[in-house]
């Protein structure tokens, strides 16, 4: 059985900004340890001779030119947001980072 | 804001030794973005230059430069660092508005450059090895604009804006090793090297490389230890330190406020510090913690990217010659002295002085131009000296005048002024202006008439072979043709005058 405890659930639910309640991490914490396990079965599988992967197709070297392409207008940039400003996005102050 | 302690530089030198580390983001000059064909172009309308990848868009695609892999690569090679056979992009998680995806696409545990090394040469000779552990691939963020608040600083802001245009601008950023053994002489090697960094990669033409854009940008890591011991110290980062003064002062001060804070019993907060220009101090930024578990994984929507030796090499092949064997050759080229040559470096005219021995001027000439006249007036000016609107051209046109006898020094003074005012080539105005040098000898020797007549007891030391008096009379010579006669001319004509063999 995987060790994930509560404080973990705790911490990745803040780093993903996810609120939980206590009950949602105690469950949380049960049920991520299954998911671990049952991913973890994968490497069973899989001996030494098969190359870690982290894409499905076995391809190489997807490249693009450098040459220019479309672009949006300030406008259609902006028609999602939920608040704007001359042009730009308009979000909260955020103090705690930089 | 409290201001923080500091011991002098000589007593935090006397007690700790230094160990410097640097992170230094090269934004690259491709035409479009890392991971989008939007264009990578600076100062545009905000949001403009974008597209549904740099907005982070539901369910689009990103797709690899290959314009920005191949200047990573140069980049490595250049840094003489090995290139991976294979490496693949990572995501960087994190929330902040300066990405719209909630993530940065980089390279966590495969960079594309790894090991290297970067020979720098400090002012005075001494060469000091910095270790290259890596050089990655990943894209700038958007730019926000703090607003409210008393500073413009993000303590106090109501609220900020934000433009994406910088959003996907293909970075290159370059970590060193723990730089040991630098000693007293750490503030100078960390400028030293940020200038080597930025020097290189505007050689190989991959970055338009202004510090004052950001094209190139420096964090500075910082720890003290005490003499003796090997384990490092707890290190600061000062982010965003964003011209070569600043990495010096900057490095200079951390080691100084480190040094107070372990006098005084205190152990080192490992943080972020943020870089002030006008206080030449730093301040908090926040401290290390959770926010900095980025759960980086591989990015599933990006396939590996894998540099064949053969590509490799023929990137190499295209390499420039690095900038301090090319200064070594030039040096030896022109034969100045190790004097001479560290001043027409640091006044920024070597290259100006290189195109212009290959315009035809000799390596002394074109030295005693950029530096003389042009470095002056590029001063006043407060420009550039390549920048003052001075070619070449002009420089060798000037000195063949000069060579010719059309003008003297003097003259071509006032021909360059007419240069830079825009009144045509060097000839036109001597033209124009009626600069040339008076060689015909009638009005000369009329003047000279003048002046034996009005000096005679000098014109009888003369003749009683007394020559080092006959410079009064040139003088008057001179004035009397307002400075346009050729004093060479001149002597000749009064010694024969006066029938004395000079």
């Amino acid at each position: 059985m995987a060790a994930i405890n509560r404080d973990d659930v705790a911490h990745l639910a803040r780093l993903a900004h996810i609120e939980m309640s206590a009950e949602e991490l105690d469950r949380m914490a049960g049920e991520l340890a299954v998911i671990v396990d049952s991913v973890k079965t994968v490497s069973e599988a899989a001996g030494d001779d098969v190359p870690a992967t982290s894409h499905p197709i076995p391809l190489s070297n997807v490249f693009r030119e450098d040459v220019v392409g479309h672009t949006f207008t300030a406008e259609q940039s902006l028609s999602g947001a939920p608040d704007a400003y001359e042009g730009r996005f308009k979000v909260p102050a955020i103090l705690d980072e930089d | 804001m409290s201001v923080d302690a500091t011991l002098s530089f000589e007593e935090a030198m006397e007690k700790y030794d230094p160990v410097l580390g640097f992170e230094v983001h090269v934004e690259l000059n491709t035409k479009t973005k890392m991971f989008s064909s939007a264009p990578n172009v600076f100062g545009d309308e905000p949001n403009t230059n974008v597209n549904e990848v740099d907005l982070g868009m539901p369910g689009v695609l990103p797709v690899v430069n290959k314009a920005a892999v191949e200047s990573s690569i140069k980049i490595g090679l250049a840094l003489n660092c090995k290139i991976a056979e294979t490496c693949r992009f990572a995501r960087k998680n994190y929330f902040y508005p300066d990405t719209p995806k909630n993530f940065q696409t980089s390279q966590y545990d495969e960079p594309i450059a790894y090991d290297g090394y970067l020979d720098i040469e400090l002012e005075d000779g001494t060469v000091f090895r910095v270790e290259i552990e890596r050089a990655h691939m990943e894209e700038d963020a958007g730019k926000l604009t703090h607003m409210g608040g008393a500073s413009g600083r993000i303590q106090g802001a109501d609220y900020s804006l934000v433009d994406y245009n910088r959003s996907g601008v293909p970075l290159v950023e370059i970590v060193t090793k723990p730089i040991e053994g630098a000693g007293s002489r750490a503030p100078e090697l960390a400028k030293a090297y940020v200038a080597a960094v930025r020097e290189i990669v505007k050689n190989l033409g991959v970055s338009d490389a202004k510090m004052e854009r950001g094209n190139v940008r420096c964090d500075a890591n910082v720890s003290l230890r005490p003499h003796g011991q090997e384990r490092f110290g707890i290190r600061s980062e000062t982010k965003n330190v964003n011209s070569l003064r600043a990495v010096e002062h900057a490095v200079r001060y951390e080691i100084q406020r480190h040094a107070a804070v372990l006098d005084s019993g205190q152990p080192i907060i490992q943080e972020t510090r943020h870089w002030h220009e006008d206080t030449r101090s730093t301040t908090s930024g926040r401290e290390k913690s959770d926010a900095d578990d980025y759960r980086y994984f591989p990015e599933p929507d990006l396939v590996p990217v894998v540099a064949s030796r053969e590509w490799v090499e023929e990137l190499r092949a295209t390499l420039p010659e690095p900038p301090a064997e090319r200064r070594k050759r030039l040096q030896a080229d022109w034969g100045y002295s190790d004097l001479e040559f560290r001043d027409v470096v640091n006044a920024g005219v070597m290259d100006s002085i290189e195109e212009t021995i290959a315009a035809g001027a000799s390596a002394d000439v074109a030295r005693k131009w950029w530096m003389g006249e042009i470095v002056g007036r590029a001063k006043a000016a407060d420009v550039d000296p390549a920048e003052l609107g001075v070619t070449p051209q002009v420089i060798v046109e000037l000195n063949k005048l000069i060579e010719d006898g059309k003008i003297n020094n003097k003259m071509a003074t006032q021909v360059l002024d007419g240069v830079l005012a825009g009144e045509g080539a060097p000839a036109e105005i001597v033209e124009k202006r009626g600069l040339a040098v008076v060689s015909d000898d009638g009005p000369l020797l009329e003047a000279i008439d003048a002046a034996l007549a009005a000096q005679p007891d000098v014109a009888e030391k003369i003749r009683g072979g007394k020559l080092q008096a006959i410079g009064a009379i040139v003088g008057g010579v001179m004035k009397a043709t307002r400075g346009q006669a050729d004093a060479g001319r001149v002597r000749e004509l009064i010694l024969a005058k006066l029938g004395v063999e000079g």
